[in-house]
Order: C-alpha cells, then sequence, then structure tokens
C-alpha cells in the first residue's frame, strides 16, 4: 500500500496503540496537521498554549498511565519549545517520542524561516533521535522508537523528519511491533550471594526509586517487605509505591527526606537499592552516605552501578524480573528490633512559622481527606512539590507526577493536563506554587478548551520559596530577586480565562472553596495566601549527612 | 589509580555517530588522548578507537555510558598483551647538507620513510606502536621540527573474536 509520510506517521502511531497525542501545528507541520485531519475519528489531538505544555503533558500522559507519551511539533521554535519537556522526560526515564517537523530537505542547512537542527539540540536529551529525509526510512525510525523509547532504562527519543517526507509516497507495510525485552543478565551464583547477605543482615532497609514504577514491580517488592521483615525509604520520584501508612514505610529519603529514614540508612548493616541512583539529592555525601551497611543495587542502566556510591553486590535487570527470582532464595526473617527502632524516629516534620495563618501541611490534608483515593497529585517544582511529597499519603503508584530530576518549574499545568487524558474518570489535583504557576500558566486555556475539571491548588507566599528559604539559612537573608510580590489577581485572571478561581486565608476558606471545587465540571484554581516564612524541613544541606540536618 | 586503556568501539555506520560519542563524553566531561574512526571489511560498521588516561571508575563509567548508544554494537578493552597498536606519524624537519645524512640514518633505523625533501626540509613518514613514535620524535627533537602530525591510535585484539 502506497502511503504519504503523514500516513505512514499516523498508521504507526495506530499500531503502537497511540489515541491521543499533544502539539500545536505551524507551517512544516502542514502535512502532518492536514492528515492527521483525517486520522481524527482514531487520533485524539490536544492542542495546549505553547510546545512547552504539550511536551509535559505528553510526559505526564506517559507517567500516569504506562503508555508511550506523544508529542507533535513544527520545525524551529515549535521544537525548540520542546527542549525542556524532552529533558524532564530524559532525566526521569519516561517513555515518550517528540515527532517534529522539519523544513524541506533541499533548505535543510540553509538558515531557512524556522530550521533548527533540534536533533543536534536534542542530542544531549534524548535516549536517541532521528532525522529523516528519506521516506523510505520513516516507518523504521517510527517502528524503533516506540522499540527506544520502552526498552531498558526508558526515555524520551525524537524524529526529526523534513517537510517534504511528510508528503512523500512511499510502500508501507504493517508489521509487529517490536517486542520489548526484558533484560535479565545474572546468574544464580551472584543471585544466591546475594541472598546469603540478605540472611545474614541483621539491620536491613530497602530504599527504591522510580524503577519500582518502570518495572511495575510493586507486588514483588511489597512480598520482599513482608517476608523479609524490612523497613523501607523512597525517593520522590517512588511516592505511593508501598502505602504511606504501612508501618514499615518511613518516609521520603535524602535532602528533604524524614529524620527515620536518613538515619536508618546511617545505621543500617545492608542497603537494598532497588531501581534507583543514589542521586546527590539523595546520597548528598556520597562517601558518607551508609557508611556502616553493606549495599545491593539491581538496576536495569548498568551504568548506575558505581557511578555516585560504590556498590558492593549489583544485579543489571529488569527490577520485576530480578525481584522474582531473587525472592524464593530470601529466608522469612523477623527484624522487630531493628524495625521498631527505626519506625520510632520522625517519620513527620511540622515546623510553623510565627505568622502562619494557613499551613501547607493543613493545605494538603484537607485537599486529600475530601478527595477520593484514586486521585492524581501533580507538582511543579520548589517547596510545594517538597510538602506535597512529605504530607500527601501516597496510596497508588503512577498518581503522583513530579519532575523529579531536572526540577521543572512549569512542569505542573500541562502533565496535569496530560494526566487527565490519560486518567479521564480520576480526578486531578495540581499543587504549584506563586513562582511555578507563572511559568505557564497560560495551560489553563488548554483546561477551560477541553473542560478538564483539574484543580491547581496554589500556594502564595509571594517569594520564590525554595531559593529564599536557601537564601535565609545560606545567604545571610540577601533575598536577590525572590521576592516576587506578583500583584496577580487569581480570581479576576481565572474569569479571564474562562474558569473559576478562588483567593483564600484560613483553612476554613480554604476547605470551602476546595468543596465547590469538586463540584465544578471544569478547570478551578484556589490561590492559598501562606507565609513565606514556611520552610520545607527537615534538610540535610548539599554535602551534607544526617549529622547536619536542619530539623526547625 | 590512573590507567591508560585503549578501547575500541563498533559503532552502526550512520551520519552523526561521531557527534554522538564525542557529545556523550563532552557532557559527561571526559577527557580522551585521541580518537580514530575507520571503515571496517562490513560497510555497515565503523570502528571507533579511543585512548583514554585517567581512573578506573571514569573508564568504566565511559564504557558503560557509551555501551548505551543506540548506535554502538560492541565495546571492549583493547588489552596491551592482547592487542596491537599503531600510530601513524607526519614530521616536519628542517634540513642542511650538514645533517642530512644523519637524520636520514635515524629515519632508517625506525624504518621510516622520507617522503619529501628540500633544500630546507624534509617530511617524514613513521608507523608503529605509540612508544616507537614517542621514541623517534624524542630522538629529533634535538633538530628543528617545525611539525609533528600523529593519527592517534588504531587497534586490533590478537584473539581470534572479539
Amino acid at each position: 500500500m502506497k502511503l504519504n509520510g503523514s500516513s505512514i506517521v499516523m498508521e504507526v502511531l495506530i499500531d503502537h496503540g497511540v489515541d491521543t497525542v499533544f502539539g500545536y501545528p505551524g507551517g512544516a507541520a502542514l502535512n502532518i496537521y492536514d492528515t492527521l485531519y483525517k486520522y481524527s475519528d482514531k487520533i485524539k489531538h490536544v492542542l495546549t498554549a505553547h510546545e512547552q505544555g504539550a511536551s509535559h503533558a505528553a510526559d505526564g500522559y506517559s507517567r500516569s498511565s504506562g503508555k508511550t507519551g506523544i508529542v507533535f511539533s513544527t520545525s524551529g521554535p515549535g521544537a525548540t519549545n520542546l527542549v525542556t519537556g524532552i529533558a524532564t522526560a530524559y532525566i526521569d526515564s519516561v517513555p515518550m517520542i517528540a515527532i517534529t517537523c522539519n523544513v524541506a530537505d533541499s533548505q535543510i542547512g540553509k538558515d531557512a524561516f524556522q530550521e533548527v537542527s533540534i536533533t543536534g539540540v536534542t542530542l544531549p536529551i534524548t535516549k536517541h533521535n532521528y532525522f529523516v529525509n528519506h521516506v523510505e526510512d520513516l516507518a523504521d525510525a517510527l517502528y524503533n522508537a516506540f522499540r527506544i523509547a520502552n526498552s531498558g532504562r526508558k526515555g524520551p527519543v525524537l524524529i526529526d523528519i523534513t517537510k517534504d517526507v511528510t508528503s512523500a509516497l512511499c510502500e508501507y507495510e504493517k508489521r509487529e511491533p517490536f517486542a520489548i525485552e526484558k533484560l535479565y543478565e545474572f546468574s544464580d551464583k551472584n543471585l544466591n550471594e546475594i541472598a546469603e547477605v540478605f540472611n545474614i543482615s541483621k539491620r536491613p532497609i530497602i530504599y527504591f526509586g522510580g524503577g519500582v514504577l518502570a518495572s511495575d514491580a510493586k507486588n514483588e517488592l511489597v512480598e520482599l517487605v513482608e517476608k523479609y521483615d524490612v523497613p523501607v525509604t523512597y525517593t520522590m520520584m517512588a511516592a505511593g509505591v508501598i502505602d504511606y501508612d504501612n508501618p514499615k514505610n518511613l518516609g521520603l529519603i535524602g535532602m528533604h527526606g524524614s529524620v527515620a529514614s536518613n538515619r536508618a540508612i546511617d545505621e543500617a548493616d545492608l542497603v537494598i537499592a532497588l531501581g534507583t541512583r543514589f542521586s546527590d539529592r539523595v546520597a548528598l555525601n556520597p562517601n558518607k552516605f551508609a557508611k556502616r551497611a553493606c549495599i545491593i543495587q539491581i538496576d536495569i542502566d548498568e551504568s548506575e552501578i558505581n557511578k555516585n556510591v560504590i556498590i558492593n553486590y549489583s544485579i543489571i535487570a529488569d527490577l520485576k524480573q530480578a525481584l522474582i527470582k531473587l525472592l524464593p532464595l530470601v529466608k522469612p526473617a523477623k527484624h522487630t528490633l531493628w524495625i521498631d527502632k527505626v519506625t520510632n524516629y520522625q517519620k513527620v516534620t511540622n515546623v510553623r512559622s510565627e505568622n502562619s495563618t494557613i499551613h501547607p501541611k493543613d493545605i494538603i490534608e484537607s485537599t486529600c481527606d475530601l478527595v477520593d483515593k484514586e486521585a492524581i497529585y501533580v507538582t511543579d517544582v520548589g517547596q510545594h512539590q517538597i510538602w506535597a511529597a512529605q504530607y500527601i499519603k501516597h496510596k497508588n503508584m503512577k498518581s503522583f507526577l513530579t519532575s523529579g530530576g531536572l526540577g521543572t518549574m512549569g512542569y505542573g499545568y500541562g502533565a496535569a493536563i496530560g494526566a487527565q487524558f490519560a486518567n479521564p474518570n480520576h480526578r486531578i489535583i495540581h499543587f504549584t506554587g506563586d513562582g511555578s504557576f507563572h511559568m505557564n500558566l497560560n495551560e489553563a486555556c488548554t483546561a477551560v478548551s477541553y473542560n478538564l475539571p483539574i484543580i491547581t491548588i496554589i500556594f502564595d507566599n509571594k517569594v520564590l520559596g525554595m531559593v529564599y528559604q536557601w537564601q535565609t539559612v545560606f545567604y545571610g537573608k540577601r533575598y536577590s530577586e525572590t521576592i516576587l510580590n506578583r500583584k496577580t489577581n487569581y480570581p479576576k485572571l481565572a474569569d479571564g480565562f474562562g474558569l473559576t478561581g478562588f483567593e483564600v486565608n484560613t483553612l476554613e476558606e480554604f476547605q470551602d472553596a476546595y468543596k465547590k471545587a469538586l463540584e465544578i465540571s471544569g478547570p478551578v484554581w484556589i490561590a492559598c495566601n501562606i507565609d513565606k516564612e514556611e520552610r520545607v524541613l527537615p534538610m540535610i544541606p548539599s554535602g551534607g549527612t544526617i549529622d547536619n540536618m536542619i530539623k526547625e | 589509580m590512573s590507567t591508560r586503556e585503549v578501547i575500541s568501539i563498533l559503532v552502526k555506520n550512520q551520519s552523526n555517530v561521531l557527534t554522538r560519542i564525542a557529545s556523550l563524553y563532552g557532557r559527561r566531561g571526559y577527557n580522551i588522548d585521541s580518537l580514530t574512526v575507520s571503515t571496517t571489511n562490513d560497510p555497515a560498521t565503523s570502528r571507533i578507537t579511543i585512548v583514554f588516561d585517567g581512573n578506573e571508575q571514569i573508564l568504566n563509567q565511559i564504557i558503560l555510558q557509551t555501551k548505551k548508544l543506540e548506535v554502538v554494537k560492541s565495546i571492549s578493552i583493547l588489552s596491551p598483551e592482547q592487542s596491537i597498536y599503531r600510530e601513524l606519524l607526519l614530521l616536519k624537519v628542517d634540513c642542511n647538507k650538514e645533517n642530512r645524512s644523519n637524520l636520514v640514518e635515524i629515519v632508517n633505523i625506525y624504518r621510516g620513510k622520507v617522503i619529501s625533501l628540500t633544500k630546507n626540509f624534509m617530511i617524514i613518514e613513521l608507523t608503529g606502536s605509540p612508544n616507537k613514535i614517542d621514541g623517534f620524535i624524542e630522538m629529533i627533537n634535538c633538530y628543528s621540527i617545525q611539525d609533528v602530525c600523529r593519527t592517534g591510535i588504531t587497534g586490533i585484539s590478537r584473539n581470534e573474536h572479539i
């Protein structure tokens, strides 16, 4: 069957089960969008306000569903606007495919209108990228993009297609998508050794990360926790894998992790690191991290072994496969004394500023209490993000979407939109700060256009909170460019966008507004005026250890 | 502990392959001594030979990070005992009636070739192991060297399969 390049794109997407794409049209993408018009009964296109919003939406769609997120854009600025979204997905290992159009091949390299070498730009932030200027290569590139995005350590792939290719005809034959192989390269000897370390350790702890979600290993992890009777701590990427209320759950690890988690890691004689990478926000001082412990790491990415922290035993594998093999070799154990000890350490820190009116912890807890348990929480980046990570009583996988590695302010609104399309029956709650919100609040128009009932809760402290907090503690209160004091009137601005906005000063006002918001069928903002001196605690400064922890 | 290793990478012969490798090393801050690219008997495959000087942990990271690139088919360390390294040198040196024959004598001892000769300078070609090239340059150093051009190491394993 002869098809043009644009139709080949649509056919391959459909063959991979894609029914939703996010994007923004433009000159070089005209053929693609013309074909999309014909395929509109099979592929739903979500038009955002800005390509960055579309890229975060594709990311949020993927994180909340496990499917591959797809984003379209035109050439030049359309493509460069995707960059932050692609980089965000890359560092958090999110499978995503960006399809950009470029100028016609005859114009490539001639500084044509809206020409940019997006494959060059995205080289460091994609698992792989393709520049397709021959229509015969297009189907291969697309099929491989799905394979690469979803195999091994997942991540984004970009395909840049010249405009002539999008209209050129080529023979196209439907084929089977590549099977995604589960990496599994370890010996029984290796496994037995590791199981033996398990069986002789007295003070073990599991520290897990986003790899548990990527490998869908929750059940195996839960089984290990129960059988081996071991306390757990987790990175922000993995909130919700183990029920927050599980007594063995010590809370978040790292810079703003709980006292219990960080102290337990410090005292442990065995750290079992599952699907995680010892980032500088976890192992703040890699030489002193878990210094009394033997460290076992199971990860799919071999380059993460010994990258930041020296590992004693490792398995390179898909986590689920590795745990299935390991579980029968681990003897049932009881670590009662150890668990009693570490669960007595402080799990929740609750420090309020002197002028506290409405505290973030109360807002977050009220939010969670009044909404159904299946809600998906999305954050931007900064203080509110950490408060959300700390205070939401996470219960479900794939229901806490946050830019963990890149720390992208402005991630939230787009990601919330993507999550809503992937989960039309779930309530989406978007926590943000006044700094982050101003970065991409233009996506409100997208939420209004599609009538998405996303509730955005803005922690408005009139400052760039996290940086302000660092300046308070480490920079002698020299508040260089962090006093935002925006004059934005959120209810009025919301009205202008065509949505409902509230502004609240007390917890009662918040709860009233929130109850109303839950009844409204479209998007809502609730701006909460919080005190600028509220801090994120506890905190271990960069390079520090539990001994340097700031608790109040 | 510092280590010097020669790494051999088989890559898909596509445009931008070198950019991908160079970009990876650039952004991760890996310093390399030399890098050569050549075709193999398989037109779909090229060989990149990299010489790296640094500690073992970074070497390990280079190998593992390189392995993750889609264009990389395989990567191996060419250990000195199990491999042959060669390098090509082109060297331009001033010469005159008095010292010309001395220079030619040294070139002959090293089994190099004089590939261009004028009244005032000669160009010498020499192939060999990096040590031999270093030794030769050391010998010529007391003459007035105008220019030195080395290809960097290319290497191959002595084993049947790598």
